[in-house]
């Protein structure tokens, strides 16, 4: 802060200051209000739901049974995105930033920035009208050759909106995301390290393993917890492709149902107490998607200071 | 003689035991004559070919460069194999998104698409399309109102809100507790599912105006609760490399600090601060979850953003996808949710472009 004598006179422009001060205050104490708010909001809301009579709310079960099944079938399609998604990202932005010829590259992370920006429903919309269908055949033969899997259990779905279908779309929709992401962590390797590594004659994938990897393993594993918060709060994508239903561990069958899609399509229609019991499956959701931010943001702040960045 | 003799050795102790640079192409073919000779045994289909194909080209050019170069270079070319798959594995649904969109999206648009709503288009006038009687009838001239009017007013409630609190962190918090945690808990709105953004705003609203209160004013501060953070982090990283020695020679000539602060700090940062917004705009234009619950639906034009339902581009594509307005023929609605497809995208990358472009001509001249 630097104030001295020569600009403390003058009334107006302390008046002028004071102003501005305060205005930019209370705008970051207005967003720590609205955090809170959003908070008191969702728990207000649900309450109700808690002690909800089962007979009143979707399903004629109690809330904790309804809640449950959308907790796992949103882990389960998360889960699905994140196994597909992270290695294809990491090979990708690995691919930019240190395979692809110099020109080349910048113009593909630009594309890869482009199509992270893509909205959520227009991939929720591929994938009902073209993913869909297409994913048919390889179900049938799954549910054919590997049936005894209970994943794979058959009858194979004849529409393909299906869990599995539905984990595809969040993958080719979180991994532009996570490779954007995990490429501006490998660019910022120390250009000493990898050079250092060739010059001690690695190869080129060695030196990727001994320099790079090692450096960006945190900014990975944050890149990676980013696109799971995501995937656990997407909700267009499934609500569009997945044909719901009861919880079933097949993932070619139509079934389960998340948290984030059932909000969307039950709440236009709801009233009452089974508005709040959508509140509170929405408050289940924020907690969820906050602990993994919150680990995310933790595993960066951990790693800082051992970083070569400094 | 013996000199030239020790030149031509020493270059080929140096190339010894390396593959020359046409051999993966030369893999490459193999693979591609293998496979198909395997598959047009078993059925010719394209995919599985490619498969194949790709399969085999990675296992040859591992062996072949095992047992020529030995088994590091022979991880090597296995390593950037797996990379450039990885790029095509992850081209090849991105360019089906973006090709389904712009074949379907041009095959259903029209001027008329843009300059007509949907009052009026009910089943019986897509049966009608459906058999070829009439052209594809409706449009999303309300559509585009509504996602212009929420977004506009999401941008009027967060911008100012953003860029004072990035201000505030980077002039005034000076690190303490307060800057802290607005730090943090911003981090934490980074993270909020867009549809409990949504839910927020529909709760807040309820309270207010009673339940069930619906107005495209519900949905923009839902998407101002997702559009804040974007703003104040991209204008946090654009004020903090402002360099401290304008901020100096300001106070040194006597300005005050929130003179200094408009006229000095915040023209230095305005084309980030100004990309930044933009692309935040980006980024909430095409949400669609914090819309259904809080903006509603309709199929007419409504200009007020403060009372009855309003439409939205997103949530146009989601209903016209879900719920067909014609259940026995649904082609002419997919029709208008790819072509309301298409006018969305090329928003979204129209708004980008104008991001890069805004950050590079008026980007602070540093001209000496």
């Amino acid at each position: 802060m630097s104030s001295n004598a020569l600009t403390d006179s003058g009334s107006a422009g302390r008046a002028g200051d004071k102003i501005f001060s305060t205005a930019a205050m209370v705008a970051g104490s207005l967003i720590l209000f609205v955090l809170f708010c959003v908070a008191v909001f969702l728990v207000k809301e649900s309450i109700p739901a808690l002690t909800a009579d089962p007979a009143d709310l979707k399903g004629g079960v109690s809330f904790f049974a309804h809640i449950g099944a959308l907790i796992v079938g949103t882990l389960i399609a998360a889960a699905i995105a994140l196994l597909l998604a992270t290695p294809v990202a990491v090979g990708v932005a690995l691919f930019i930033s240190h395979y692809a010829p110099r020109r080349l590259a910048q113009g593909l992370g630009y594309i890869v920035d482009l199509l992270a920006a893509i909205p959520s429903v227009i991939y929720g919309a591929w994938g009902v009208t073209v993913l869909a269908p297409a994913l048919v055949p390889p179900y049938v033969w799954l549910a054919e050759n590997a049936g005894w899997i209970p994943l794979f259990t058959g009858p194979a779905s004849a529409t393909g909106k299906t869990m599995l279908t539905a984990g595809v779309v969040l993958a080719v929709m979180i991994m532009p995301i996570v490779t954007s992401l995990s490429r501006e962590i490998f660019l910022q390797t120390p250009k000493l390290h990898e050079e250092a590594a060739l010059a001690l004659g690695a190869t080129r994938w060695e030196m990727v393993r001994v320099a790079v990897l090692p450096f960006a393993r945190p900014g990975i594993v944050s890149a990676v917890m980013l696109g799971l918060g995501r995937a656990l709060g997407e909700t267009m994508a499934i609500a569009l492709v997945l044909s719901s239903g009861p919880m079933i561990a097949s993932l070619i069958q139509s079934g389960n149902q998340t948290i984030a899609a059932e909000i969307a399509l039950a709440f236009p229609e709801s009233s009452g107490v089974q508005t709040n019991a959508l509140f509170a499956a929405g408050l289940v959701l924020f907690v969820i998607t906050l602990a993994v931010n919150m680990v995310a943001r933790w595993i960066v702040a951990r790693h800082k200071e051992f970083s070569g960045a400094n | 003689m013996t000199v030239t003799t020790e030149i031509r050795s020493s270059r080929s102790a140096l190339t010894r035991n390396k593959l020359p640079n046409w051999a993966p192409w030369a893999v490459a073919a193999g693979a591609l004559v293998v496979s198909a000779a395997v598959l047009s045994l078993a059925g010719f289909n394209v995919w599985g070919w490619a498969v194949l194909a790709a399969v085999l080209f990675v296992a040859a050019n591992w062996a072949v460069s095992f047992a020529v170069e030995g088994a590091r270079k022979a991880t090597d070319r296995f390593a950037t194999s797996l990379m450039f798959g990885a790029f095509i594995v992850a081209m090849v649904p991105l360019v089906s998104v973006i090709w389904t969109v712009l074949t379907n999206g041009i095959a259903g648009f029209s001027l008329d698409f843009l300059t007509s709503d949907m009052q009026g288009v009910r089943g019986r006038v897509d049966n009608a399309t459906a058999a070829g009687e009439s052209p594809l009838m409706g449009g999303i001239a309300h559509a585009l109102t509504g996602t212009f009017l929420i977004t506009l007013w999401a941008s009027i409630i967060s911008i100012p809100i953003g860029l004072l609190t990035a201000i505030y962190l980077v002039e005034y918090g000076q690190g303490g507790r307060l800057a802290r945690a607005i730090t943090f808990f911003v981090d934490v709105m980074t993270g909020i599912p867009s549809i409990v953004a949504g839910l927020f705003a529909a709760g807040l609203f309820a309270l207010i105006a009673g339940p069930g209160f619906k107005a495209g004013i519900v949905g923009a501060v839902a998407l101002s609760v997702l559009m804040i953070p974007v703003v104040v982090r991209s204008s946090e990283e654009m004020l903090k490399i402002v360099p401290n020695e304008l901020r100096e020679a300001s106070y040194a000539l006597g300005v005050r600090k929130w003179r200094t602060i408009v006229k000095v700090v915040i023209p230095t940062a305005i084309s980030g601060i100004a990309s930044g917004v933009t692309i935040a705009i980006a980024r909430v234009i095409g949400e669609t979850a914090p819309l259904i619950v809080t903006a509603g639906f309709v199929t007419r034009m409504n200009t007020n953003v403060f009372s009855d339902w309003m439409a939205s581009l997103p949530a146009f594509i989601y209903y016209q996808i879900l719920n067909p307005t014609s259940p026995t023929n649904p082609e002419p609605s997919t029709l208008r949710a790819w072509a309301a497809a298409l006018v969305l995208i090329i928003l979204v990358m129209l708004l980008n472009l104008g991001a890069r472009l805004i950050a590079r001509i008026f980007a602070p001249k540093i001209g000496r």
